[in-house]
């Protein structure tokens, strides 16, 4: 393990192609940090993460409506462009409102934007009210529609109760997001215990862990969630069943985390520091979580940062198909849900933007997590 | 070969041990037993539901007995009597119900491995011969972006695109929906694939008995597929223990928004509507497919590879 190898070597070998002249004297996480920003698309995935936590954060403020504010004028209405300059030239944000006519023959809806007419749109407007970060109440939002009585503003356009998209959109984010994070570190804990016990003991019971290991990874998981979510009573609270499902999400996951654990450990129990230890006299749970696990611990994030987006496709599947969260809740996979016939998408295909969503994060995650596993071993090569 | 044989058999039995375990535990998860919530679903909907049926139910599946011996009477009656039990949702035995439905799930899951096949082979050689041209990027990237879409999502995308450019039917199978099924089941496992053989071929095209018979004059496509692919082709075996399960578990995503008349659909909704019987044997008779599934690729896989079967890995 390169980390221990710092025993051994006091100084390791300068990078060769390093511009810097010092390398030897930086540290492990600044050696880390210049690796990482090396790889280009795992800065990308940083950057992406970034963005997404932002909006796990800030979902209200930067969402114009509610998850529960509905016009049931606006059945599907169409994504509006927003407009910086109107007809007579003038400046100001603004969309052009619908006009909604209906097909005298099929009864099918149509909206048309009224390219005369504005609504307009502010920055830092009032609207409905909430609590920022879940402390401070206000009632500012980065957009919206300026006066509230005005007609609605959908800018990527309204599903079948007429709610906005794209505030459903960013408030599920919370959920979906959250969810994957949960679930990991659930599983992470379940992985390192046993892993950690499986590859530090090694021997019989190491032989005994590893076939219920492979048992769980042999069974196909996708019926054993659904079994198991569809197992939650329905009348249960939203709270509940979100605990719940990641639970069950994590009880599934946590086999692959497992096995990474047992590996790492099982090359790091050689070591000198660890005979060090138990030379020493400290004990089995000593050696394990306080000697070995801290230098797993980057490896450790880089696994789990991997593990995140499975977890997410399986809250969206989960919930696509009404075993997962259900309404109210708003996660990416309950408003796919409203797109689940192909008459609905063909009315309205802009209820597949948070399947877009969905592809972002897990691709952000992804190269966010390769970026961090070469990283975590910066002195290879 | 035979040990080795052997060897796995014992292990598969414990497995199958265990996946009926989980099966049964999942049967019995809902809170209260099933034959009360039919019987209030009837009585909620006005049915008259006949007593002595109920009581014959309750006998038949000891209702009162302790978990582990209903299990026995389950999974006896499974072994002994090919009786899976009933659905009452369905009011026909359990095993009519899959039978029907088997045979296009195990049809859709072979065909999507073989396609799986088909497809990574030639990209994952060809990513690794030339590692770092523009088809290798492509090639990565177009993985990278399978693996992160939802099964489901791509199912709809394309059958939309499906449906709005060719006017396909969406209502009824047809060799449309089935050709979707494959492709979308099969773009997660391409990715996979074609990642591993990838690697593994690069590792291999670095040792040295690679240069020694290049230095030996002999042609570069025949000392490919000679040695290096032949090792390379290693996971293609052993693959079949990782790719059936998510095969079987994304075939019963793809096949419910498809409305393909397979073993998927059948058990969401006896899922969604508390049939636990018709759920459960469902859940176990996909585990133990999967299982021999796995069996059969690792019997495969030693056969192949004397590293394997000598218990080198």
């Amino acid at each position: 393990m390169a980390q221990a190898s710092l025993i051994d070597t006091p100084a390791p070998e300068p990078v060769a192609t390093a511009p810097s002249r010092q390398a030897g004297q930086l540290s492990q996480t600044a050696l880390m940090w210049r690796r990482f920003r090396k790889h280009k698309l795992a800065m990308l995935g940083l950057i992406g993460t970034g963005f997404l936590l932002v909006v796990v954060l800030f979902g209200e403020f930067l969402a114009p409506y509610s998850t529960t504010h509905y016009d049931s004028d606006y059945t599907y209405a169409p994504p509006q462009a927003l407009q910086l300059v109107d007809q007579e030239g003038q400046w100001g944000l603004h969309v052009h409102p619908l006009v909604m006519e209906q097909d005298p023959d099929t009864f099918a809806l149509e909206f048309t934007p009224d390219e005369s007419d504005k609504v307009e749109v502010g920055l830092f407007v009032r609207g409905v009210e909430y609590e920022l970060l879940g402390v401070i109440p206000t009632d500012r939002h980065l957009i919206g529609p300026v006066d509230s009585e005005a007609p609605p503003m959908y800018l990527l356009g309204a599903d079948r109760n007429g709610r906005d998209v794209l505030s459903r959109l960013l408030l599920g984010t919370r959920v979906s997001m959250t969810i994957g994070l949960l679930g990991v570190v659930i599983s992470l804990v379940l992985g390192v215990i046993i892993g950690g016990i499986s590859g530090f003991l090694g021997g019989r019971t190491d032989m005994v862990i590893q076939r219920i290991v492979e048992f769980f990874m042999s069974i196909p998981t996708m019926p054993l969630w659904l079994g198991l979510a569809a197992a939650i009573p329905r009348d249960w609270s939203p709270e509940t069943r979100y605990l719940l499902i990641t639970v069950v999400l994590s009880f599934v996951g946590w086999t692959g985390l497992a096995r990474e654990v047992r590996g790492r450990f099982m090359s790091l129990r050689e070591e000198q520091f660890v005979m060090a230890a138990r030379l020493d006299g400290a004990g089995r749970g000593n050696i394990m979580f306080k000697e070995m696990l801290p230098s797993l611990a980057s490896h450790l994030i880089a696994t789990a940062t991997l593990a995140v987006p499975t977890m997410i496709l399986s809250e969206t599947s989960l919930s696509f198909l009404g075993l997962g969260l259900q309404a109210p809740t708003v996660s990416w996979g309950v408003l796919l849900q409203e797109a689940q016939q192909i008459r609905v998408i063909d009315t309205a295909p802009w209820l597949l933007i948070p399947g877009l969503a969905v592809v972002v994060a897990v691709l952000a995650l992804n190269f966010l997590g390769d970026g961090l596993r070469d990283a975590a071993d910066p002195y290879k090569r | 070969m035979a040990r080795y044989v052997l060897k796995r058999l014992l292990y598969v039995i414990p497995t199958l041990l265990l996946i009926s375990l989980v099966s049964f535990a999942i049967i019995q998860l809902p809170p209260g037993d099933f034959l009360s919530s039919y019987v209030a679903n009837l009585s909620a909907q006005g049915d008259q539901v006949d007593p002595a049926m109920i009581e014959g139910l309750r006998q038949r599946y000891g209702l009162d007995d302790p978990f582990l011996v209903q299990y026995w009477t389950w999974i006896s009656g499974i072994l002994f009597a090919g009786d899976f039990g009933f659905s009452l949702e369905w009011q026909m035995p359990v095993w009519d119900l899959v039978w029907e439905r088997l045979p296009l799930t195990i049809a859709i899951a072979g065909a999507s491995t073989v396609l799986v096949w088909l497809i990574s082979l030639p990209i994952g050689v060809y990513s690794a011969v030339r590692q770092y041209s523009i088809g290798d990027y492509v090639a990565t990237t177009v993985g990278f972006l399978g693996l992160a879409t939802p099964n489901f999502l791509l199912a709809l995308v394309m059958m939309w695109l499906g449906f709005t450019w060719f006017g396909m039917s969406v209502s009824q199978v047809n060799p449309g929906t089935l050709l979707i099924a494959m492709v979308v089941l099969g773009t997660a496992g391409t990715a996979s694939l074609i990642r591993i053989l990838r690697a593994n071929l690069l590792d291999e095209l670095k040792k040295p008995y690679v240069v020694a018979a290049r230095a030996q004059g002999l042609s570069e496509g025949k000392l490919l597929v000679k040695y290096p692919l032949r090792v390379a082709l290693n996971p293609f075996f052993s693959t079949i223990g990782w790719l059936l399960p998510s095969l079987i578990g994304g075939e019963v995503i793809v096949s419910t928004v498809l409305n393909i008349n397979t073993t998927g659909p059948l058990m969401l909704n006896a899922l969604l509507s508390q049939d636990m019987y018709l759920a459960g044997s469902i859940i176990m008779i996909l585990g133990v497919l999967t299982v021999i599934g796995t069996f059969v690729s690792d019997l495969a896989l030693a056969w192949l590879d004397p590293r394997v079967r000598l218990g080198f890995s």
